[in-house]
């Protein structure tokens, strides 16, 4: 029997030119395609200074010149930790600061690096003159808002990492911004005066109380939300699931655009393996895995499936 | 230095294939690597509908390897030829389209679809995914059913025809053979071996599917005896991997007796990785005064003596 016509069950995404790429399988939501604005580079990237922040914390610089230069806001680079075979895989960060010279070029990258495993700890454990395999950008960026919308930004724990680029972005937007961030103790709050000197306002939340309000970062976005003015805002969440789950719900509720960056296990972070999948809601209205590597990290709340994400 | 191999008909510009399911559709590295430059690379497996896949967690570390259960999320056939070969016709790459069928009939059909798409250069049949419940390793794990898929797509095509073969089985090199003699023009080996991985303070298995596939330098010595024992049993050429992540790596399977080599988890952690296997193999080849990679195929020296 020939053509036997078992045809995708969705449609298709617009044809695109070579350069894009899909989302996942069945196609046909609402996802942007994401193209490579500039190819990934692979650089052996040397340690230019560590600054501990905690016992679990700690600032990596890497003298990745091309790759800062070309970084947009929420892009992330994969690291390789290891020269030999464990760990096997890289490990992805976000990009958090763009460091420039003088002049005002971009000279380096910073990861802020959070310990939980084996990679993350030969991270926390990198002295100077140690050198790092690290490629990117990777990844789809934020979309920042532009007045007069503002920009809040709530940031759990680590999740802070993507947000100092995207700050920048606003800043030389205009746009008005404020960032939640929460942390279980004042002494986990780290870098807040990069924001500062941004203009960003800052709305803080511990679970101990020790600095700013005591409990979730929702306990300060909720008292915002209730008091909000006229003005369109647009929510960027990065940080445990719960976290931007709860976001996400209230942006729902409100009526706002928002932005989730995602933190699946990747193993490629270039689309190669699908090991990195996330369920979207298609045009069909059927949920389908989409790469959160190439289609996101970044992604659009609304169509997200919370339901089995993990992390 | 001549760095060609030959596949059956095909003449490969030099050894180095990308793997299948690593490589995504080779779309996604169309801006990242020079198509072009590769020998082949073989497309993530397809069915003729679509697959969701396994939930995650999908991939799981262990020493020197990963074990995947991906569950061959796809776009299904038709969505291929119309978006993505199109792209791989544009770079010039010699695409090997990995085709997997929960019956013989589909197995055919995909053959016959893909015979008449362009640019399409081989088929490699997966008849040895460890992850998914039906299709598949069914028929890579017994004689019958390799033979039955490799001659119903025979008779749907005149494109060449590697069936790619499972290391889970006792002994693998009876398969190529049953695969040789059903009129296959090479094998590939090995695919995945069938692994778990349990996360002890949960208990609870470390992915969604339980078990999965090992890749990666942990099997690549079992890998290379495999494929020594098919290189003693079948004339057809033979593409070997597993766990190859350098040009020394690859000559290793070569010796044992693989025509060209597959890089599959390696380019995970390097996609860079094929100039330098160039480079590798030229510069081994300069050294040991070898004029065609051809010549390194199956030339392990066992020495006086030793067991055959
Ligand atoms: C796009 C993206 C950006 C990221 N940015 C940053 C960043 O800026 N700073 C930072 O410190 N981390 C970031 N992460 C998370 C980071 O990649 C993981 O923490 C890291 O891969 C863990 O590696 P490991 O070898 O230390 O842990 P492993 O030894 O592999 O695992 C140890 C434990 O960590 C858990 N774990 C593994 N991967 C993750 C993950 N992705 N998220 C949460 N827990 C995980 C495992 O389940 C396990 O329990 C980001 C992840 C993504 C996908
Ligand atoms: C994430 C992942 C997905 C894979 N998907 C496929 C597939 O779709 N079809 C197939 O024949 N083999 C698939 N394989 C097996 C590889 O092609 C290869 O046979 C195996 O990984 C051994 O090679 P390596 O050690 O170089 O990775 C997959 C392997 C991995 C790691
Ligand atoms: S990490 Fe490999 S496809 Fe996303």
């Amino acid at each position: 029997m020939r053509n036997l016509s078992i045809q995708p069950k969705v449609g298709h995404d617009t044809r695109a030119p070579s350069i894009l790429l899909h989302a996942g399988t069945g196609g046909g939501h609402r996802t942007r395609p994401v193209y490579w604005p500039h190819m990934p580079l692979d650089v052996g990237a040397a340690v230019i200074a560590t600054t501990r922040l905690s016992g679990d914390y700690n600032i990596l610089t890497l003298d990745a010149p091309a790759i800062a230069a070309a970084a947009a806001p929420g892009q992330f680079v994969m690291i390789r930790t290891s020269a030999g075979s464990d760990p096997l895989l890289r490990r992805p960060f976000s990009i958090f600061e763009i460091v420039r010279d003088a002049r005002g070029t971009p000279a380096a990258i910073t990861i802020l690096n959070k310990r939980v495993g084996v990679g993350t700890s030969r991270l926390a454990c990198a002295r100077e003159g140690d050198r790092f395999d690290v490629l990117g950008p990777l990844g789809r960026p934020f979309t920042p808002a532009a007045p007069p919308a503002e920009a809040w930004l709530v940031a759990g724990g680590v999740g802070l990492a993507p947000f100092a680029t995207l700050a920048e972005a606003l800043a030389s937007l205009g746009t008005s911004t404020t960032l939640f961030y929460g942390a279980r103790r004042a002494g986990e709050l780290f870098r807040t005066e990069i924001f500062e000197r941004l203009g960003v306002r800052l709305a803080l939340a511990t679970e101990d109380g020790s600095r700013g309000d005591r409990g979730l970062i929702t306990v300060p976005l909720d008292r915002a939300l209730a008091a909000r003015g006229a003005a369109p805002v647009r929510l960027y969440a990065c940080g445990p699931t719960p976290m931007m789950r709860a976001v996400a719900e209230r942006a729902a509720a409100h009526g706002l655009a928002c932005e989730v960056s995602l933190e699946q296990t990747m193993g490629c972070g270039l689309g190669g393996c699908y090991s990195c999948v996330v369920r979207v809601r298609g045009a069909d209205g059927a949920p389908h895995y989409v790469r959160s590597c190439i289609n996101g990290p970044v992604m659009d709340a609304a169509s997200l499936v919370w339901e089995g994400l993990g992390h | 230095m001549d760095l060609t191999t030959r596949i059956g008909p095909l003449t490969l510009k030099n050894p180095f294939i990308a793997a299948s399911g690593c490589f995504g559709y080779g779309v996604e590295y169309a801006d990242v690597v020079d198509l072009a430059s590769l020998g082949a690379l073989v497309v993530k497996g397809l069915f003729l509908a679509p697959r969701e896949g396994h939930p995650p967690p999908r991939i799981v570390e262990t020493p020197s390897g990963m074990l995947n259960a991906i569950g061959l999320q796809g776009v299904g056939v038709h969505r291929f030829v119309e978006e993505h070969l199109p792209v791989l016709r544009g770079r010039h790459a010699v695409t090997i389209v990995n085709i997997c069928g929960s019956s013989v009939e589909e197995y055919a059909e995909l053959a016959r679809i893909l015979s008449d798409a362009e640019g399409v250069a081989a088929l490699e049949l997966n008849i040895s995914c460890p992850n998914i419940k039906a299709g598949g390793i069914q028929f890579g794990c017994s004689l019958v059913g390799t033979r039955d898929v490799v001659e119903a797509v025979r008779r749907a095509t005149r494109l060449p025809i590697i069936p790619k073969l499972t290391p889970n089985v006792t002994d693998v090199a009876s398969f190529a053979r049953a695969a040789e003699e059903a009129g296959a023009d090479a094998v590939s080996l090995v695919n995945t071996f069938l692994a778990m991985a349990i996360d002890v303070e949960t208990r609870r298995p470390k992915l969604s599917n339980v078990m999965g596939g090992l890749s990666g330098p942990a099997i690549r010595p079992i890998a290379v005896r495999m494929v020594y024992e098919c290189r003693q049993l079948v004339s057809i050429p033979i593409i070997g991997m597993g766990g190859i992540a350098s040009a020394a790596d690859a000559i290793e399977f070569m010796l044992a007796g693989a025509n060209a080599v597959q890089v599959g988890t390696a380019n995970f952690v390097d996609p860079f990785i094929w100039t330098r296997l160039v480079d590798g193999l030229r510069a081994y080849m300069a050294r040991h005064d070898v004029a065609r990679a051809a010549d390194l195929v199956g030339a392990v020296d066992l020495g006086a003596g030793a067991r055959r």
